[in-house]
């Protein structure tokens, strides 16, 4: 599989200049500022046939993750722990340059960056997951869905996981006396264990000219000269993705500072968000 | 997580493989080790070593791919079947692996001159042929070599460089037991005279502090790669001299 220069969309050049030059005065051509998050609102368990399920919308970006877990065998160096397997697809309602066809390298880079964010915090205690060791432990599938493409996946689709995974419940399971599974009872569920002081939240920054900014939509990116991404959790660095340009050490420090300061203010959305569920998102 | 390493990773200041913190391994590089390829390399970081191939500028097999502006580039970082430690590794590609081609094109395209070479390709083969940590790195490296022996136009030499921690000491130049058993994995990609970085991942757990120690460190071991790149890019002209 070969990785190719991707086309990027044509925005009219005299868009273009008035986006530069706003930026460089500190505004954006919607009107928020270089450290302005667009309007969240996050619906979870609005997917019945989940086990976690939550719907995010951040401006017109959407998306929706979904948790199913399974009893698996633990893997052989790790055998008291369970695992986190992170998937994503653009869906072909998402935009209308995307094809429909498995997984691409964008959503490929994507799963993997928040999968790494979530699988170093500290979030998920893995040890918790194990059902019996060396025998039986929770796999956690976390599939997101990209529904409609306005910039800033990686963070959506973090804050959908993340989200998806504080409201999912593990079914009861029944063991014989040597370890073997009776029944794994859906009706019976407990909560997922998870660490909301650690909560892992990706901050995205693009670079427009000298200008860096968060949250970009899907024509900010577009115009953008590069991309970063930094996985925090808590007061600490959990991932790190150079997705588009070239960086100089200058800019890589105020974008992992900054990255930690915004982390305050995004994780304050994203509970305050969970505390006044929406009514606007529907399925 | 969790995982014990088979061996302590570092004692009395000395990592498993005897070396210190920041004693990068041996770094060996050769140039035209491919005849039929316009520009290659081999390159190895102690027994990591990978082979880079570059084709083109040439034209686009599939016409809705090129741009009217600039050349495209196509990069593959492949793993051999026989290059891991553990089973054999199947030939197909794995998310791993299309993961690493996208952030190696993204971290050369800053470097290539790709508006020279309007609606052509210029395809980037990156084998790994011995794997003992540190491959995408390697791997730039030698793309980097592999597009400079192909006399493509370039803003600057590129030098991949991977910092690591193990048990709470920065560490650069990972093996593999580190990468598998450390605490943190950071791979670069510099722009070394001019400053700039174009590959930048992370994972593990990092203070913010750590990753500026870990930058500096970076930019010192490339350094001396970068010097590395030029002579043995200039060597090539010295030996055809010789022969004639």
């Amino acid at each position: 599989m070969l990785s190719v220069t991707q086309e990027r969309s044509v925005i009219p050049r005299l868009k273009q200049e008035i986006m530069r030059k706003m930026v460089e005065q500190g505004v954006r051509i919607d009107g928020r500022g270089l450290n302005d998050y667009r309007k969240l609102m996050i619906r979870v368990n609005a997917i019945k046939t989940a086990d976690g399920s939550s719907i995010v919308a951040l401006g017109n970006t959407k998306v929706i993750a979904g948790v199913k877990v399974d009893v698996g065998k633990p893997f052989e160096d790790t055998p008291d722990e369970g695992a986190l397997i992170v998937n994503l697809e653009i869906a072909p309602t998402a935009s209308p340059d995307v094809e429909p066809g498995p997984p691409d390298e964008n959503a490929i880079e994507i799963a993997r960056v928040v999968d790494r964010a979530i699988r170093h915090s500290g979030f998920i205690d893995f040890k918790s997951l194990s059902i019996v060791t060396g025998k039986h432990a929770w796999f956690l599938w976390v599939d997101i869905y990209v529904i409609n493409h306005d910039g800033n996946l990686i963070d959506a689709s973090t804050i959908a996981a993340v989200t998806a995974l504080m409201n999912t419940t593990l079914p009861k399971v029944e063991l014989d006396p040597t370890g073997n599974i009776i029944k794994i009872d859906r009706s019976v569920r407990a909560q997922l264990t998870t660490n909301p002081e650690k909560l892992p939240l990706t901050i995205t920054h693009v670079k427009m000219g000298n200008v860096l900014l968060v949250d970009p939509t899907r024509e900010e990116e577009d115009l953008s000269d590069g991309m970063y991404v930094v996985g925090v959790a808590g007061g600490n660095i959990v991932a790190i993705q150079k997705v588009i340009g070239a960086f100089t050490r200058d800019e890589v420090n105020y974008v992992i500072n900054n990255s930690v300061n915004q982390y305050l203010r995004l994780r304050d959305a994203v509970l305050n968000a969970l505390k006044n569920p929406s009514t606007e998102l529907r399925l | 997580m969790g995982k014990q390493p088979p061996v302590p990773l570092l004692v009395n200041g000395r990592r498993s493989d005897g070396r210190l913190p920041t004693e990068h391994r041996p770094v060996r590089m050769e140039v035209g080790v491919v005849s039929n390829a316009e520009g290659s390399a081999l390159v190895a970081y102690g027994n990591t070593v990978i082979l880079a191939a570059v084709y083109g500028p040439r034209e686009v097999p599939q016409k809705h791919l090129e741009l009217p502006d600039k050349a495209i580039l196509r990069v593959r970082y492949h793993m051999a079947p026989f290059s891991t430690s553990e089973g054999r590794k199947s030939p197909t590609p794995t998310r791993r692996e299309i993961e690493i081609s996208k952030v190696i094109r993204t971290a050369l395209e800053p470097v290539v001159l790709l508006e020279r070479f309007p609606r052509t390709t210029i395809d980037i083969y990156i084998e790994v042929l011995q794997a003992d940590g540190s491959t995408r790195v390697t791997g730039i490296t030698a793309a980097s070599l592999a597009l400079a022996d192909a006399g493509i136009p370039m803003r600057d030499l590129l030098v991949g460089v991977s910092i690591g921690k193990v048990s709470g000491t920065i560490v650069v130049d990972l093996n593999q037991l580190e990468d598998q058993y450390g605490e943190g994995d950071m791979p670069l990609a510099i722009m070394y005279s001019r400053g700039l970085i174009t590959l930048m991942q992370a994972d593990g757990e990092w203070m913010p502090n750590e990753i500026n120690q870990a930058i500096d460190l970076a930019f010192k071991v490339a350094e001396k790669i970068y010097r590395l790149e030029k002579e043995t890019l200039k060597g090539r002209y010295v030996e055809s001299a010789i022969t004639i």
